[in-house]
């Protein structure tokens, strides 16, 4: 195939991917969500059990008038959004859903570093809002996301870590060729590690005290509105396809299954996803936010020694194996 | 690296000596905007870019695995940790009448000094050398982690030493406050019970 076909092609999967999988994820969760608390959730958008309703959101975010609040910092406002968006479309081009060549959008080298990289630099768009909004619950959820991210970023470096350790490679899918069933279990702490620390660099419930909508409004998105909004909304859904497909390829196997080895593997990724996406709602229905001393106190004095302990442990094994 | 003194002038660029180039220049101007910049929080924004643009002339450079723990460790921790403190100091929204410093001049002397030294001493090193860019990658992971624990262990060593110490500091210094603190509200508890 024509070599800019080929990347052409890559880009547009991967952005039409984008656009629907954190609907998907945002439509399961108001469904999910109402019948866990015994409701019907959306009915009436597009018929069917309100398969519309979040295009219905959509057409009314992009109605909505934009407003900047008169004493905000116009550019560094309007600019936040993007920031908070865009390293999560970036992430995805390099999350690999297949074992083929064709099955990642950019096989990178030292992949696992550039996808926690860049989903770093996501958090600044929250930085960015909280602090050009001008309005204190803004700035006091900026301190909160700023404080969260530095204290979750540590354990989530070190469960990858553990695993490019066991592996012998910093590259995605090279970790995945190199994947065992018996990593599950070996990897198993440092899994549970990574998945809770992206969790809460996500700000999704029970670490949304960035958020808290019952003291703080709701944080440095406080002051937007219309479709700026929405793309925050979107950057959580993204966030949350992204932590679930490299929990999947990191601990989980990614393609590898019991059957369907040949053509198949990327359904057994699909699939992965999408159970943890199904316990990330789940959480969020079942546990009361955490106290911001109680966020810190789980990350540094639970989540930093248990991910040492595992890189310790994935040593010791590579060790003894070799 | 290979060595090839031959065929490498400076007047027939290619596409990507012109795109560092140019990286290069706007890795410049950030930096610039960030130190004169009269807003605190703006000057950390474009340190983004000024950082940002080293990565990026990392990534040129094939050093992928350099780049990536640039955008990791600068944009994604030290940036954020800045913007964090500068939360804490309530920095308004437009210029800081305060964000100046008396001894720019000097500040402006040393830095030139220090980009004159840097620039004569790499050019004097490196000026034979050529990155075949067109060849196997000189920075990957592999080729970057064999040289740092074959050829330089013992600087490696050493500055996980100094950061050990460094982290320590932290420590004894912030045990000290939160003693001082402790010691320091109990008399006016007893002060509210009078």
């Amino acid at each position: 195939m024509n070599g800019a076909l080929d990347v052409a092609l890559r880009l547009l999967v991967v952005f039409v991917v984008f656009l629907t999988f954190p609907l998907i994820v945002g439509q399961t969760e108001h469904k999910v969500m109402a019948h866990m608390q015994g409701r019907l959730g959306p009915m009436y958008a597009g018929g069917f059990h309100g398969w519309a309703q979040l295009i219905a959101d959509g057409v009314k975010f992009a109605q909505k008038e934009d407003v900047v609040p008169a004493g905000a910092d116009r550019r560094v406002f309007q600019l936040a959004p993007a920031v908070a968006l865009l390293p999560y479309l970036l992430v995805l081009l390099a999350i690999p859903i297949g074992p083929s060549e064709g099955a990642v959008g950019q096989v990178l080298d030292a992949g696992v570093f550039f996808v926690l990289a860049v989903m770093g630099v996501g958090v600044l768009g929250s930085l960015m809002a909280g602090w050009a909004s001008a309005n204190k619950f803004s700035l006091l959820g900026g301190l909160r996301t700023a404080a969260q991210l530095l204290a979750y970023e540590l354990p989530m470096l070190l469960a990858a870590a553990s695993v490019a350790m066991a592996a012998g490679t910093v590259s995605l899918p090279g970790i995945l060729h190199s994947f065992h069933w018996w990593w599950v279990p070996w990897q198993i702490v440092g899994a549970v590690v990574f998945f809770v620390a992206g969790l809460a660099e996500l700000q999704r419930p029970p670490f949304d005290m960035p958020v808290a909508d019952s003291e703080i409004i709701f944080g440095a998105y406080t002051e937007y509105t219309g479709l700026r909004f929405a793309l925050f909304l979107l950057a959580e859904y993204a966030g949350i396809v992204v932590l679930c497909g490299l929990t999947t390829v990191l601990f989980l196997g990614g393609w590898h299954g019991p059957w369907g080895a040949d053509g198949l593997g990327w359904v057994w990724t699909l699939l992965k996803a999408a159970v943890l996406a199904f316990l990330v709602i789940w959480l969020r229905v079942t546990y009361p936010r955490l106290r911001e001393d109680q966020l810190q106190k789980l990350s540094w004095t639970l989540l930093v020694p248990l991910s040492l302990a595992q890189i310790a442990l994935t040593g010791i094994v590579k060790v003894v194996i070799s | 690296m290979t060595f090839a003194q031959a065929q490498h002038g400076f007047l027939s660029p290619t596409g990507v000596e012109i795109a560092f180039l140019l990286v290069g220049l706007v890795t410049l101007g950030a930096a610039l905007i960030t130190v004169t910049t009269r807003q605190l929080v703006h000057a950390a924004l474009w340190l983004v870019v000024a950082l940002g643009g080293l990565a990026v002339e990392y990534l040129l450079l094939t050093a992928e695995f350099i780049a990536w723990v640039q955008v990791l460790i600068y944009v994604g921790s030290v940036v954020v940790l800045l913007l964090f403190g500068l939360m804490l100091t309530k920095a308004p929204i437009g210029h800081s009448p305060d964000a100046d410093s008396g001894n720019r001049w000097a500040a402006l002397t040393v830095a030139v000094a220090a980009a004159v030294a840097l620039v004569w001493v790499v050019t004097d090193a490196f000026r034979t050398t050529w990155l075949d860019l067109d060849g196997p990658a000189a920075g990957t992971t592999a080729v970057t982690g064999a040289s740092l624990f074959r050829h330089w262990v013992l600087p490696f060593e050493a500055l996980s030493v100094l950061l050990l110490a460094a982290l320590v500091g932290a420590i004894v210094l912030s045990r000290k406050a939160r003693a001082d603190e402790a010691a320091a509200p109990a008399a006016p508890a007893k002060e509210g019970v009078r």
